[in-house]
């Protein structure tokens, strides 16, 4: 009995059990996200997040020692940006038709987005509703916007449900990053004058 | 499959490399994207591996959110009396941008029209 709480012990505090936790949690989200339907509000993202909260809470486990075994799947986040390129390439001919457009409806975007992952979740949640509401029936336009506000989670949220909206997400998602580094500085800069600093 | 993950690996690293050395202000991966991209108007056409591989990685993406969003989670308590005026800033500017980027766009791209959805 021993030696199974020792084992319990060392494995509850490794890299493997953190990574397969973090797996876990996300299957059991999504599979409660088909299950209900698509139902936005039970973004799988989300309901992964709080499933490894609890497990992190109950377990006294530090988010170092989480990130461990969490950042092998963190790491990834890199290369399926690059591989953004693939569906951004496959559309391309629609994108160069748009661009000027792209770039308009971008920068008025950029100027009102903020904090990242909290973006991303509730751009991917409550997004489409926003665009029904607005009467935005147009792939490109659907991508772009979801790109814009939120970024990699509504993208990968978008590629789900139409290559051409994901592949708008992305490119969205890539030049509102230029414009958001771009434009700051300025803005802030802009507001600090403002008042009166 | 290892072949073009290798590919996508030398097209981050190249991009983190250069936007690290120039101090550019874009992310590595983003730059990286644009090598990948680069790659495929030079070659004509997405090699069917590549095709497999990026997908592999694209259909998995919300997952690699998760870490990250656990962290934003588990500090929230760091933002103390910032939470709620910072909460309502992101709820209102989320939808603000996602509603005006999105109608911009239909209404400068007018011409394709697609079937209406949940996406």
């Amino acid at each position: 009995m021993d030696s199974l709480q020792n084992t319990w012990v060392y494995l509850s505090a490794s890299p493997l059990f953190h990574l397969t936790l973090t797996l876990v949690a996300f299957h059991v989200a999504s599979a409660l996200f088909e299950k209900m339907g698509r139902n936005p509000l039970l973004n799988p993202v989300l309901g992964a997040v709080l499933i490894v909260v609890a497990v992190l809470v109950l377990t006294g486990t530090e988010y170092g020692t989480y990130f461990e075994g969490a950042q092998f799947v963190h790491f990834l986040l890199g290369p399926a940006t690059v591989a953004l390129a693939v569906p951004l390439y496959r559309q391309w001919h629609r994108v160069r038709r748009s661009a000027l457009a792209i770039a308009v409806s971008l920068l008025a975007g950029s100027l009102t987005a903020v904090l990242v992952i909290v973006t991303g979740i509730l751009g991917a949640m409550l997004g489409p509703k926003v665009l029904d509401v607005a009467g935005v029936v147009d792939w490109r336009a659907r991508g772009l916007a979801i790109g814009t506000a939120s970024h990699g989670i509504g993208t990968a949220r978008a590629l789900q449900v139409n290559e051409t909206a994901g592949a708008f997400s992305g490119l969205a998602m890539g030049l509102n990053a230029l414009a958001t580094a771009l434009l700051l500085p300025l803005i802030w800069g802009g507001v600090v004058w403002l008042m009166g600093g | 499959m290892l072949g073009y993950l290798t590919l996508i690996l030398v097209c981050q690293l190249a991009g983190e490399f250069i936007t690290g050395a120039l101090a550019l202000p874009v992310p590595g991966p983003v730059l990286g994207l644009v090598f990948l991209f680069t790659f495929l108007m030079l070659r004509g056409h997405v090699p069917e591996r590549l095709d497999q591989t990026a997908d592999g990685l694209l259909r998995s993406m919300s997952l690699l959110f998760v870490p990250a969003g656990t962290g934003v989670i588990l500090h929230f308590q760091l933002l103390g009396e910032a939470l709620l005026p910072l909460g309502l800033a992101l709820v209102v500017s989320t939808l603000v941008t996602i509603a005006v980027t999105g109608l911009l766009m239909q209404w400068l791209g007018k011409g394709e029209r697609a079937e209406k959805t949940d996406g």
